[in-house]
């Protein structure tokens, strides 16, 4: 068994589960749900081991690094913390439901990057300029930061469709959305996700800048990719503020969130594929 | 309430940091679209002649550095400055407050409260209370209020202080790269190998800068992987003051040398067609070093043998193998292949010499001298901290007031949170079931 395979393997058991999961949402099937868990924590395990492993196979060829440092291995560990962090999600807010919107992102960042043919999934060793722990730093924290706002735009357009059949009227409490959370609930959960993806995108930019530093001796040198970054992270900022401050909440919080997703995806693909910089190794 | 002056609200406003933060995020993709630091031609050829001077009356070709894309920084800088002043006396009022002053009736009327009668006396009931706090880590202090006495603890109170760090952590980063901006320069050198320079040369101006120093390149070294792809880039470098070596340093990419606030980083090298022979007499010990052109022996004057390379194989700009000529008129002359960067043993009638030899090369420093990295780095810190005290930090805060009816007291509790309420609700629940008792 390779690393290869046990990822291959985590594409198809993330479809399976947001098949899972859409079942108990559409179908209303709740009995499903500890087997949804059960499957998608397995599923987990076996992608975890295959990460692990592919840190091995590149100690074994002599390369020596951490599986974080090609478009294909972050997209690998995007996915991982996605459905890290909805499962923490579930077990903390004791819902199944927001399952059908949190592992469609894992299962489509899996299946990017098994199936696209732009993406080479061997693994490579590194050019002189990646070769730094801050590196390592820079894409953990990035991913973890991405992850969550993937969660919360799940949680946002979750909060919308509840919304738009609330104010038709046609919910109770026997259907298929009134199985949803709470819109208050819901809310609530879209923002903390969010302030949890905003630290650290923080930490993410300040390691990268770090890292910028230690190679050429610029820690900002307003590169695509770095300003792109700043962008995602000003959009995040206006987000906290206009509602702490100025008691933004429901609707535009659910739309700011989808938003600011649509700056990250923009940040991690669209800058490597439509504009050039010093992030290219990640086209490759 | 005293009325503020327009001015300064305008400025201590939130929706004004709404405002430059959208700006701030709208015209920064500019410059991410249109590439950045061209010339004049290359705009007009890529766009037209008019579009290229609306460019320049717009600093487009530099807009990070424009005067309108800092004026935008400068409004955000102002913007928090006077937010700070405007916010920060009512927080730290709050800070110091002396909660054991607070009106009893607000007391009563928290929205977290909880009631119960204990048959102690008040005050044994007071040291009580306040040493099963003190298990739990909230500080008690207490006071007689009229004829009740009133307990205060509290959790957090400088959690209050989160956002304003973070808010001041920006305007660090900002004072940090400024200080960079104005005490610092960014600059570049190609060194070759065995050569020593006090200058190197400004970006974008190529003004050259003195150093103060000298720094020499004793040797440039590439690693490969054996599939062919660069491993690692090292340069040896020495600085030297007055002819006096300081320092010495092997660099690689991700890991540069300082001296005196300058830092040299590896950035590229440039291999040349000649070649870098050394030579030692193994009985003597004795060794010269030379450099040679491909096919042009020279003489070691000192060791009384010449050398030379008759052929070389190439990867792409990289020598991987040379062909050696060498000789020591002790009857005819040894040719042989040596490896870029290896050494062999040559035996000579009578005689062993190791011979090294490699390709010649220059390394490519990148120079800089920013004292304001410090300084952003304090900012980063002071931000990732801020963060964390003012999204997972709240400020806690629990009265008791006990008072007499008849023998027994009865004991009013009552608290607050600023944030997080919900986890609040839990910790005063839990809390007062085991005050309770
Ligand atoms: C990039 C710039 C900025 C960042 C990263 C930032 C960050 C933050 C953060 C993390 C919070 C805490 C939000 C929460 O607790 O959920 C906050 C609150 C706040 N910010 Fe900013 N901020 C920025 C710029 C500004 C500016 C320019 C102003 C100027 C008016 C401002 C005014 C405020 C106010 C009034 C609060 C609420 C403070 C309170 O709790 O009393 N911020 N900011």
């Amino acid at each position: 068994m390779d690393s290869s395979q046990l990822l291959g393997i985590t594409t198809f058991t993330y479809m399976f589960s947001t098949i899972l999961y859409a079942t108990i949402f559409i179908f209303k099937a709740k009995k499903l749900g500890p087997v949804a868990t059960v499957f998608t924590i397995v599923a987990f395990l076996i992608q975890t081991a295959g990460i692990i492993l592919r840190w091995q196979e590149s100690y074994a060829l002599g390369y020596d690094h951490a599986p974080l440092t090609n478009m294909y291995e972050s997209v690998v560990f995007f996915a991982w913390t996605i459905i890290c962090l909805y499962l923490v999600i579930e077990w903390k807010f004791k819902t199944r439901i927001i399952g059908a919107f949190a592992v469609p992102f894992a299962f489509l960042a899996m299946a990017y990057g098994s199936f696209s043919t732009g993406i080479n999934k061997e693994i490579s060793p590194l050019i002189p300029a990646l070769q730094s722990n801050w590196l390592i730093a820079h894409v953990v924290t990035c991913f973890i930061g991405y992850a969550a706002f993937a969660v919360a735009a799940g949680l946002g357009v979750m909060y919308l469709i509840k919304n738009m059949s609330e104010s038709r009227q046609t919910t109770n409490d026997d259907s298929r959305l009134g199985s949803l959370p709470p819109l208050k609930v819901l809310d609530d959960i879209t923002h903390k996700t969010m302030v949890f993806g905003f630290l650290w995108l923080s930490v993410g930019i300040i390691t990268g800048a770090i890292w910028a530093n230690s190679a050429w001796g610029t820690y900002w040198s307003w590169d695509p990719k770095e300003t792109w970054s700043l962008i995602t992270w000003f959009i995040y900022a206006i987000t906290l503020h206009a509602r702490y401050t100025r008691g933004w909440g429901g609707t535009r919080i659910a739309w700011l969130a989808i938003f600011g997703f649509v700056s990250v995806i923009f940040t991690y693909y669209g800058v490597n594929f439509l504009l050039s910089g010093l992030h290219s190794y990640g086209s490759s | 309430m005293k009325k503020k002056n327009p001015v300064f609200s305008f400025f201590s406003s939130v929706k004004l940091a709404l405002f430059t933060l959208s700006l701030l995020a709208v015209t920064s993709i500019i410059g991410t679209v249109i590439p950045q630091k061209e010339t004049f031609s290359w705009y007009a050829e890529r766009y037209s002649e008019a579009t290229a001077k609306i460019f320049q009356v717009l600093s487009i070709p530099d807009m990070y550095n424009s005067w309108w894309f800092l004026s935008l920084l400068t409004l955000l800088a102002i913007n928090l400055i006077v937010c700070s002043i405007d916010r920060f006396p009512g927080v730290w009022k709050q800070i110091k407050a002396d909660n054991l002053a607070t009106d009893l009736k607000r007391i009563s009327k928290m929205r977290l409260s909880n009631n119960w009668v204990s048959d102690k006396a008040a005050d044994k009931l007071a040291t009580e209370l306040t040493s099963t706090l003190a298990n739990k880590g909230w500080k008690t202090e207490k006071r007689k209020r009229d004829d009740a006495l009133l307990l205060f603890a509290q959790k957090g109170a400088m959690s209050r202080t989160g956002v304003y760090i973070v808010h001041a952590s920006i305007l660090v980063i900002f004072v940090g790269a400024l200080i960079g901006e104005l005490y610092g320069f960014k600059g570049s050198i190609m060194l070759p190998e065995s050569q020593t320079t006090n200058k190197i040369f400004e970006f974008g101006t190529g003004n050259s800068i003195d150093l103060g120093f000298d720094v020499r390149c004793d040797r440039f070294d590439i690693e490969l992987y054996d599939s062919g792809m660069p491993k690692a880039y090292r340069s040896h470098l020495t600085v030297l003051e007055e002819g006096k070596i300081v320092l010495e340093k092997k660099i690689v990419v991700n890991g540069p040398l300082t001296y005196k606030g300058i830092t040299f980083y590896q950035s590229s090298y440039q291999g040349y067609e000649d070649f870098i022979l050394s030579v030692t007499d193994q009985q003597s010990g004795k060794n010269q070093s030379v450099v040679l052109p491909f096919q042009k022996p020279k003489a070691l004057a000192s060791l009384k043998t010449s050398i030379g390379i008759v052929n070389a194989q190439m990867q792409g700009q990289s020598i991987t193998r040379m062909k050696v000529w060498f000789d020591d008129d002790q009857g005819p002359a040894s040719t042989f292949w040596l490896n870029a960067g290896d050494q062999v043993t040559v035996e000579r009638p009578g005689k062993k010499y190791t011979i090294a030899g490699k390709q010649m090369y220059a390394t490519g420093l990148q120079v800089a001298k920013d004292p304001g990295v410090l300084v952003v780095y304090i900012g980063c810190g002071m931000m990732i901290l801020g963060l964390i005290v003012a999204f997972f930090m709240s400020h806690k805060r629990i009265w008791l007031l006990l008072s007499k009816e008849n023998d027994k007291t009865s004991v009013l509790m009552s608290g607050s949170a600023n944030k997080n309420k919900v986890g609040f609700e839990k910790i005063f629940s839990s809390l007062s079931a085991e005050l309770k008792n």
